[in-house]
């Protein structure tokens, strides 16, 4: 059963809703509509003269091979992004969950890197993988490996997955950790009474109670890893090598803003916003049903 | 009494500031920062003193990606400057937005101030000029390809530092020799689509594009796959595989290898110069650009890089009449020679030219006049007088992309530019939707 509170007359209601309305209204579905509109027509950059092409720029996007292979490279790209980031930050907080001494210390260091801006941080890595003057590819060249992620797609891909991950990292460490200090430690006793070991512990009892925390993250990374990296990727690669790194956004961004073509960028934008809206239905619908509250 | 000397005083700096905003203003956005920004503004100081009807107001607007969408947004919302600085490849975006823009000659000629199209070098106004010779943008900061060379490189692997590097036909064994002792770069380059491509087709007389490199109409096609690039780019990538051509980067990344005196040979931009001045710890000497001696109309005159003033349209006519007093101001020879001198940037006017040559500088300072020469060694052909390509920073991208599909030696050089030709044309065909 669920509890529902009920309000006489509907003026309050409505009063108590309008700023979210307006907010709402304001900054996402009018300028959603705007690129509704504008993906509609082919305009010259300066806005003074304009062309009604009905679908054609969605037409010209989809016939065109780098914009497909921007869906996979998006996919491979936030997959990892969330995968990494969220392993990472679980093992973490498993480790700092069972510390007993120290613990504020480490959790205090490890939350640092949340506070650092995603293009700063893009410059950092970028740094130190510099190919000619960066710490980490020098090491690796004294270790014989030719590090060189200016031609080279896989590596480039690494980089900007791993400075992506590396500040979200805290954040997914600071719910998981809450999570895990939220379980019942009567429950987890009782099971090590009952002979098992740590891994059974985890696998039935810690994962399953957890699993909100996990759905949570999911959702909260896959945005993450679609819209926020874009610093990340501008800073250190700027879509390249041969665009292995241009992401849905990027392309938007590029296309848009570097190249004029509002009309492509436009119709990009509704074509992500469609996508963001079926991910969620999936994730809601399908991944939300394994989730115990 | 006090008082009286307190109303006074503030009579007089009241009349001060009505005299002040009775100067019109003229504002100027600018994608230079760093010593270039310091040396616009030192301009702009000296032309706001020289005079009292205006006062150029100069800002920093980003980079040059950053300052063309600024005044694109600018336009959009009727807040545009008077000047906006806009890099070479933004060139036909602008020159197709009639109504946005007041092209420079009918400024000049509006102004009743004098303006002679003549004085100008037409290699480097050619960029900016329509195929009748009317001026459309300024060309305030223009410069072109040379070659540098570490000499003490040359030496060390034995090699005489005045070696013939004039024709690309003498570079394999000269690279062979520097590899084979052990130097790590024997050659590298910066802006790889602007030197290998770009001025490449015009050096060697070649049409990058059709219709005269874009300037004869927007239904232009690239046509840069020709056999001559080609070998050019196939060699070029047997070099990178063989370890005697090292890339460093789309942009000038390469600057701070050959400065810190990794590599031997280096093409670069002429405005390079002053760096490599400053940082270079070791002899070197720069050289016009190399050509391929079987190509029988090389060496014709390589293109310029850079950027120009756009004036936009919608002020009044005595705000016109003061930018065009500014630009006046910048083409006169002793404001030019100077800007010439301290950035490495091309002289736009003869007389700047020989002005530099006259005060010593070129005697001092050997090699500064390497890229003027190079620029007005033959009379520009329909070939080498620019590029005029809608979409041309992306279809730039699209170039770096493919050419590192060379280097890495996963594509050969012919499908490498049949796919940039190809994709780089459904960028102009868009283009030309757009501005149709």
């Amino acid at each position: 059963m669920e509890k529902r509170v009920i309000f006489k007359g509907w003026m309050l209601p409505a009063l108590l809703l309008l700023p979210q309305i307006v907010i709402t209204a304001v900054f996402f579905f009018y300028p959603a509509g705007q690129a509704i509109w504008q993906s509609m027509f082919v305009p010259d950059p300066f806005g003074l003269k304009t062309q009604f092409v009905g679908l054609g720029n969605f037409e010209y996007l989809l016939g065109d091979p780098f914009y497909r292979a921007s869906f996979v490279t998006t996919a491979i790209f936030s997959s990892l992004v969330t995968l990494v980031s969220m392993g990472v930050a679980l093992y973490l907080a498993i480790l700092a969950d069972r510390l007993i001494k120290g613990s504020g210390t480490y959790r205090t260091l490890l939350i640092w890197p949340y506070a650092v801006a995603p293009a700063v941080a893009g410059v950092l890595w970028m740094f130190m993988f510099n190919t000619r003057v960066g710490v980490a590819s020098w090491y690796l060249g004294l270790l014989g490996y030719d590090w060189n992620h200016v031609l080279n797609e896989a590596e480039a891909m690494g980089l900007v997955v791993v400075a992506s991950s590396w500040g979200r990292i805290s954040y997914n460490f600071l719910f998981f950790l809450a999570g895990l200090q939220a379980i019942p430690r009567s429950v987890i006793e009782a099971a090590a009474i009952d002979g098992a070991k740590f891994w059974t512990r985890f696998r039935t009892i810690v994962w399953p109670l957890l699993s909100p925390t996990t759905f949570f993250l999911l959702v909260v990374n896959v945005v993450y890893a679609f819209f926020e990296t874009f610093g990340v990727i501008h800073t250190i690669t700027a879509g390249g090598p041969q665009q292995a790194t241009t992401i849905l956004v990027y392309k938007v961004y590029s296309d848009g803003f570097v190249s004029q073509d509002l009309g492509s960028s436009a119709a990009q934008s509704v074509i992500l916003l469609l996508l963001v809206g079926i991910l969620t239905v999936i994730q809601f619908k399908f991944i939300e049903r394994r989730v115990h509250y | 009494m006090k008082i009286k000397t307190l109303n006074l005083a503030l009579a007089v700096s009241m009349a001060w500031g009505t005299a002040a905003s009775a100067q019109t203003e003229i504002q100027w956005w600018h994608a230079f920062t760093g010593r270039l920004g310091e040396l616009l503004d030192a301009q702009v100081a000296q032309f706001n003193a020289s005079q009292t009807d205006y006062v150029v107001v100069a800002s920093n607007k980003g980079n040059y990606s950053e300052a063309l969408n600024a005044g694109i947004a600018a336009f959009r919302a009727g807040e545009q400057p008077h000047l906006l600085q806009v890099f070479e490849v933004g060139t036909a975006t602008m020159m197709a937005a009639t109504g946005a823009v007041k092209p420079v000659f009918e400024v000049m000629e509006e102004s009743g101030l004098p303006f002679d199209p003549n004085e100008y070098i037409p290699a480097v106004t050619g960029y900016y000029t329509t195929s009748e010779g009317q001026m459309l943008s300024y060309p305030y900061n223009s410069s072109t390809q040379v070659l540098y060379v570490n000499r003490d490189k040359l030496t060390e692997a034995g090699i005489d530092p005045d070696v013939d590097l004039s024709t690309w036909e003498a570079w394999d064994a000269v690279l062979t020799q520097l590899k084979d002792a052990g130097v790590t770069c024997p050659y590298t380059t910066s802006w790889q689509s602007w030197v290998h491509l770009e001025s490449f087709s015009a050096y060697h007389d070649l049409p990058f594009a059709t219709k005269d490199n874009g300037f004869g109409g927007l239904d232009t096609e690239l046509v840069f796959n020709g056999p001559t690039q080609i070998a050019h780019i196939e060699q070029l990538g047997k070099w990178a595989q063989e370890g005697k051509f090292i890339y460093n980067g789309r942009r000038n990344e390469a600057g701070a290898n050959f400065r810190g005196g990794e590599c031997a040979l280096f093409t670069e931009s002429s405005a390079g110069y002053a760096g490599v001045k400053a940082e270079a710890k070791f002899a070197f000497d720069i050289r016009h650009l190399p050509y391929w001696d079987s190509v029988e109309a090389a060496p014709q005159n390589t293109i310029i890089g850079g950027a120009s003033l756009w004036v936009m349209e919608g002020h009044s006519a005595e705000e016109y009449k003061g930018v065009a007093s500014f630009l006046n101001f910048l083409a006169s020879p002793e404001v030019q020679a100077k800007w010439h001198q301290d950035t490495g940037y091309l002289p736009i006017t003869n007389a700047a030219g020989e002005l530099t040559e006259q005060q010593g500088f070129y005697a001092a300072n050997p090699g500064t006049e390497i890229a003027g020469l190079q620029m007005t060694r033959n009379t520009p052909t329909a070939n080498s007088k620019g590029l005029r390509l809608g979409s041309f920073d992306q279809i730039r991208t699209i170039i770096d992309e493919e050419l590192e599909g060379v280097w890495s030696g996963q594509k050969t050089a012919d499908v490498a530019l049949n796919s940039a030709v190809e994709r780089g044309n459904q960028l102009l065909r868009r283009f030309e939707q757009a501005n149709r």
